[in-house]
């Protein structure tokens, strides 16, 4: 069974956010990183770079097919998990711990529209 | 959705092992056991096996037999010895590729050609439409057959030890047939990786055995994902991908394959003429700087604008490089020409470079 942490928010496009303050922490499940099998790149955005909820904003790969990531909030990348540069096997290893990208929140309303950890669970199962 | 999905003779095996299984060519077939790299590294360094059973296969018999083949098939088949194998395409008459197959000739009227599962209904209607007039009759025996293939430096050994099977003197593309609890069974020395093995066919029955022995045995059983990254390594094409119904075998750097001095076959003025004018576009191998990992379908550009199109690319498994095979005009199809790649929303370095990406390891 793949893990679902209770304190974070998700999205049914398998990516979790954990927000402290204005800060959003982003990654994928662990529901995700298990569907897609060992990761071998992670294509993520730039520092400053705009992300809009519901849109893309990088991709993960596994051997065989590429899988787009969909930013489940709006705001500004204020920060890259860069150790997934030379290491993306990280995010298999633990999807929650390796977050992708950190972003200034335009509307932290959004994260309250996001699936709460029952929920997602309930999507996973499906 | 899915529920007119073949499943071949393994099927069960499969789903009991718990593979992620996948439509591929009309076929419900396995992509993966334990991983694709852990598979396609079985197969690079020790032995693996695959049910393909999902290949169709043909038989052509009849006094016209080799004068019918040497129509529909591009190789030339002249004076070959009985049990030898040929690699090759049936093109249309505009030279695009109806499939590429395997040629087996049993002898001089008796051949057994292997086709692309997604392609069996095509060809086979193909392949009687053109036999009209010629003295042979064909049969499609792909419900028949069931198949897998023993890839693997260590493929000859355990053909021995765990099917009691000698193929030490099958060369390289050539086949034998083994009489074996009552049915004839082929053994051919051939594969899909760029290593050593094997592909053998018999009855469901009879496969289903060799597919348990194996099991016990500990072979590692191999999906078409790891089939794919292997094929891809050593530049071999797929069909749909480096050719197709809009690809000509030359246009796919194939050439080498397509006997033009032959008398005739179909698409062979077709062929002769792009040969003679050159093509205006061609399959090439690209490598990209950096990891990001050109998919098929993926622009190529120079200098901001489209000069092709990926056809199969993957992070290179025994190289860890990005590669990839690519559809490119001229004159950007020459070894290191500097490309670059449109992955999603930016571009990545590359330049052009030879389509084999890892050497074979055939026994020859």
């Amino acid at each position: 069974m793949s893990k679902i942490l209770e304190d974070l928010r998700y999205a049914d496009s398998h990516e979790w956010v954990k927000l402290e303050g204005d800060i959003a922490t982003v990654g994928i499940t662990d529901y995700a990183q298990h569907a897609l099998g060992s990761i071998v790149y992670v294509d993520m955005p730039e520092v400053g770079d705009e992300v809009t909820a519901g849109e893309e904003f990088g991709a993960v790969e596994s051997v065989k097919a590429a899988s787009d990531l969909i930013s489940p909030i709006s705001g500004e990348v204020v920060e890259i998990n860069e150790a997934l540069e030379d290491s993306p096997e990280l995010v298999n290893e633990d999807a929650f711990e390796n977050w992708i990208m950190k972003v200034k929140v335009s509307d932290p309303a959004e994260v309250d529209a996001l699936l709460d950890a029952a929920a997602y669970a309930k999507i996973c199962e499906e | 959705m899915e529920e007119n999905l073949i499943k071949t003779c393994l099927h069960d095996r499969h789903v009991k092992a718990g593979a992620l299984m996948s439509p591929f060519g009309g076929f419900d077939m396995p992509i993966q056991y334990k991983g694709i790299t852990e598979e396609h590294n079985a197969v690079r360094h020790e032995v693996g096996v695959f049910d393909v059973s999902h290949m169709g296969e043909v038989r052509v018999k009849g006094p016209e037999a080799y004068k019918f083949v040497s129509h529909i098939f591009v190789n030339d088949v002249t004076g070959a010895p009985d049990g030898q194998i040929f690699y090759g395409m049936m093109c249309y008459e505009n030279g695009t590729t109806v499939d590429d197959l395997l040629v087996y000739k049993v002898n001089d009227e008796e051949y057994f050609l292997v086709i692309n599962a997604a392609n069996i209904d095509k060809d086979v209607a193909w392949i009687k439409k053109n036999a009209e007039g010629f003295n042979v009759t064909v049969e499609d025996e792909s419900p028949k057959y069931g198949e897998v293939a023993l890839q693997g430096p260590k493929a000859e050994e355990t053909l021995e030890k765990v099917l009691g099977i000698d193929g030490k003197d099958i060369p390289f593309y050539n086949f034998k047939t083994f009489p074996i609890d009552g049915e004839e069974v082929i053994v051919s020395r051939t594969g899909y990786t760029g290593e050593d093995g094997f592909e053998i066919y018999g009855s469901h029955d009879f496969i289903v055995k060799v597919w348990d022995k194996l099991m016990e045995a500990g072979v590692q059983p191999c999906g078409l994902g790891c089939r794919d990254t292997l094929r891809f390594e050593v530049g071999l094409p797929l069909y749909g991908h480096e050719l197709s119904d809009e690809i000509t075998p030359i246009e796919g750097s194939l050439s080498m394959f397509v006997k033009l001095d032959k008398p005739e076959f179909i698409g062979k003025e077709a062929l002769a003429k792009q040969k003679a004018e050159g093509v205006k576009r061609r399959i090439v191998g690209i490598e990209l700087e950096g990891n990001a990992i050109p998919r098929a379908g993926y622009p190529v550009l120079v200098n901001g604008e489209k000069v092709g199109e990926i056809t199969t690319g993957y992070k290179s498994i025994s190289t860890g490089k990005s590669v990839a095979m690519a559809m490119v005009d001229k004159p950007y199809d020459k070894l290191g020409t500097e490309i670059e790649v449109q992955i999603r929303k930016k571009t990545f370095p590359g330049k052009v470079v030879k389509k084999r990406f890892y050497d074979k390891n055939y026994k020859k």
